[in-house]
């Protein structure tokens, strides 16, 4: 495995949007996460925050700069080279759980190891069922995902974002639709992710309790890193 | 592989309504299109039948005509030296000596064809103008010398007997086979005996001992047949007197050059079924293009049902194309998806249309077809061939393919960030 020493490297990433009129919603932001980290990044709504993780995620790659991730350039990668990073080194939870209905919650779960494709079907159902188990919803995987509540779905979605142990988990607002008795039990998930599986996070978030309680919090402000607490970010 | 197909079985089933409208789609047309094929070559062969069934693939036969080069000529030009460089001879005109159109070394002839690796079967025929004396009229006839077992064997003579057994005709001597417009004017009926004279006055008794109808009614009213040498003996000739000598090819096709090179080779004049028959061809080739066409534009109207579907799929899919691709699935995982998700719909369709197409033929063979024209056929032709069943296959699976490609390239294309942002 590459031991790269960050998880993930941002450098000087600027974005624009043409449609209707040349709008510049990133700004040279730079920064880097550590491997083991538990990041979250804030700041208004429309500074960028939804737009720049997705850069990062791979899934964006109209944009200047660079995102490095475990010591890989993906600038210019071949689409198909992206999709397999995203599917081995990033996991990723929607503000909107985004499920796939026709499919059960151990099939959701499931289906980016099967991409995977290193572990055996009888492997990645253990790893899926284990994971779940973690969530406190293993009782649930044979229901089909949209008998769901809106706090377990979200559940559903974080231990998909598990199942290949990724690098770094990204979320966009994943607390953002519960209430604050369930936003806790996930905040509670991403540290024990963080501190036991020493795996990265960078979550976006509204909440200014749960940015205040992560090892560092990126501020946005109009398309730039502002700062924020426990040191300032920009390398 | 494995994964993308169980992830397009399941987003099939679960738009099982629609997935089957397609899937009955492609069906319906492949069902169509066997049973259509299948029907119209069945009548084809059908027709064919009454007439390439019975012709032999070349006839060799004498003209009977003035020869173009007449004797005094050949025996002039044989002697034409510088001796006598400015003669000219006046004899024209020498009618030909003979009666009959005889096939001079038949035997010789056909003992060569015998041993030619593309002839299936050689067969010596007697043909000869003859009355029969029906009350105060006579009836002209042609009356068909032939080698009863081969024409059993080779042309199906006993599918054309509507009364009798052809091997009679084979066993006995002085027999006859009627045109059933023939033995009706003559109120013949198998076991009578009819009175026949030969166009130099012989008169001969001969016993009926079947009907044969050919379905084309003008040719059943001149026509009569009996063996080779019932018809020697009422011509009072000898026993290696014929006038035809039928081919049967193993190869249909080779049959206008072969009777090119027999003719050239032999002396003789030979004339090719497709020459002889060239109408035929034309019409089995008009029903072929029709029923083709037909078909394959029912099979593109399944197509369009299946883009339409799939389309209509993917646009309600969004999401799950966005899931995917956020989960690491590429464009090209997601286009094989939809690609194979629309081969499914094709193959459950069109299998099921190759059983619908083989239970519309087995119903159309059993429904009773009685013509008097065609005294062996009872229900309506089918041709079952496996080669209709494999066409349809091929075209059932691509018109799917090129139906499923272009919805299946637009969802590789979905933007998941469009997706995800638009929510
Ligand atoms: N497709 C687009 N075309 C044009 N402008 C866009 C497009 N997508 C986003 N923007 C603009 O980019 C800016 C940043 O949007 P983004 O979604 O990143 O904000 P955000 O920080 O996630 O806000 P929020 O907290 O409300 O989710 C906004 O001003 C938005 O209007
Ligand atoms: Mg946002």
């Amino acid at each position: 495995m590459n031991r790269s020493p960050l998880a993930l490297d941002v450098r000087k990433v600027n974005k624009a949007f043409h449609d209707p009129v040349t709008v510049q919603v990133l700004k040279d932001v730079s920064f880097s996460v550590e491997r083991g980290a538990f990041l979250s990044v804030t700041g208004k709504s429309g500074c960028g925050k939804s737009t720049l993780l997705y850069i990062l995620s791979t899934m964006d790659t109209d944009f200047e700069g660079d995102v490095v991730i475990d010591g890989i350039s993906t600038k210019g990668l071949p689409g198909d080279h992206l999709a397999a990073i995203r599917n081995e080194k990033i996991g990723f939870v929607f503000q909107f759980h985004y499920l796939l209905p026709e499919f059960s919650v151990l099939d959701n779960v499931m289906l980016p190891g099967l991409k995977l494709g290193r572990k055996s079907r009888e492997e990645v159902e253990a790893d899926a069922i284990a994971r779940l188990k973690e969530l406190d919803m293993a009782d649930q995987a044979r229901k089909m995902a949209h008998q769901l509540s809106g706090g377990q779905k979200q559940r559903v979605a974080i231990a998909r974002a598990l199942i290949n142990d990724p690098l770094i988990i990204m979320g966009d607002e994943p607390t953002g639709n519960l209430d604050k008795r369930n936003a806790e039990i996930v905040f509670d998930i991403f540290k024990r992710i963080a501190a036991e599986h020493k795996r990265s996070l960078l979550i976006v978030t509204h909440d200014p309790d749960f940015a205040a309680r992560t090892d560092r919090n990126i501020v946005m402000e109009d398309g730039r890193v502002i700062g924020g607490h426990n040191g300032s970010s920009t390398k | 592989m494995k994964l993308l197909f169980s992830i397009a079985v399941t987003l099939l089933r679960a738009k099982l309504r629609q997935s089957i409208v397609a899937a009955v789609g492609v069906m319906f047309s492949i069902t169509m299109f066997v049973t259509l094929l299948g029907f119209m070559n069945g009548l084809n062969d059908l027709l064919d039948g009454m007439i390439l069934n019975r012709t032999p693939h070349i006839r060799l036969y004498n003209e009977l005509q003035a020869s173009p080069r007449q004797p005094v000529q050949v025996a002039w030009e044989a002697h034409q030296g510088k001796d006598r460089p400015a003669a000219h001879h006046f004899i024209r005109s020498v009618k030909p000596k003979d009666d009959l159109p005889r096939l001079r070394n038949a035997e010789a002839i056909m003992d060569v064809l015998d041993r030619d690796p593309r002839v299936m079967a050689v067969s010596p025929r007697l043909v000869a103008q003859v009355f029969f004396n029906a009350g105060t009229v006579d009836l002209n006839a042609q009356v068909n010398g032939i080698d009863v077992n081969d024409e059993i064997r080779y042309y199906r003579f006993g599918d054309y007997l509507t009364e009798g057994d052809p091997h009679d005709l084979a066993a006995g001597n002085n027999v006859i086979i009627l045109g059933k417009g023939l033995a009706d004017m003559m109120a013949a009926t198998v076991g009578e005996a009819v009175q026949v004279t030969t166009a130099s006055g012989e008169r001969s008794i001969l016993r009926v001992v079947g009907i044969f109808q050919s379905g084309i009614a003008d040719y059943d009213k001149v026509q009569c047949y009996t063996n080779i040498k019932t018809v020697q003996k009422l011509l009072a000739r000898p026993g290696s007197y014929y006038t035809d000598v039928n081919v049967k090819l193993h190869d249909l096709e080779q049959a206008p050059a072969m009777a090119r090179e027999l003719s050239a080779r032999f002396g003789v004049d030979a004339v090719d079924i497709q020459t002889a028959n060239a109408q035929f061809e034309t019409g089995s080739d008009v029903r072929n293009i029709i029923s083709y066409a037909v078909g394959i534009v029912l099979l593109i109207v399944a197509g369009f049902g299946i883009y339409n579907i799939l389309n209509m799929m993917i646009y309600e899919k969004l999401d799950a194309i966005a899931i995917l691709k956020a989960t690491g699935f590429s464009g090209p995982d997601v286009q094989r998806i939809f690609l194979l998700l629309s081969m499914i719909i094709g193959l459950l369709g069109g299998a099921a249309g190759l059983i619908g197409g083989f239970g519309l033929q087995r119903l159309i063979d059993s429904i009773p077809f009685e013509t008097a024209a065609l005294p062996t056929i009872t229900t309506y032709p089918i041709d079952y061939s496996l080669k209709y069943y494999i066409i349809a296959v091929v075209f059932a699976l691509l018109t799917t393919w090129i139906a499923g490609w272009f919805p299946a390239r637009k969802a590789s294309r979905v933007d998941p960030v469009e997706i995800i942002r638009g929510k």
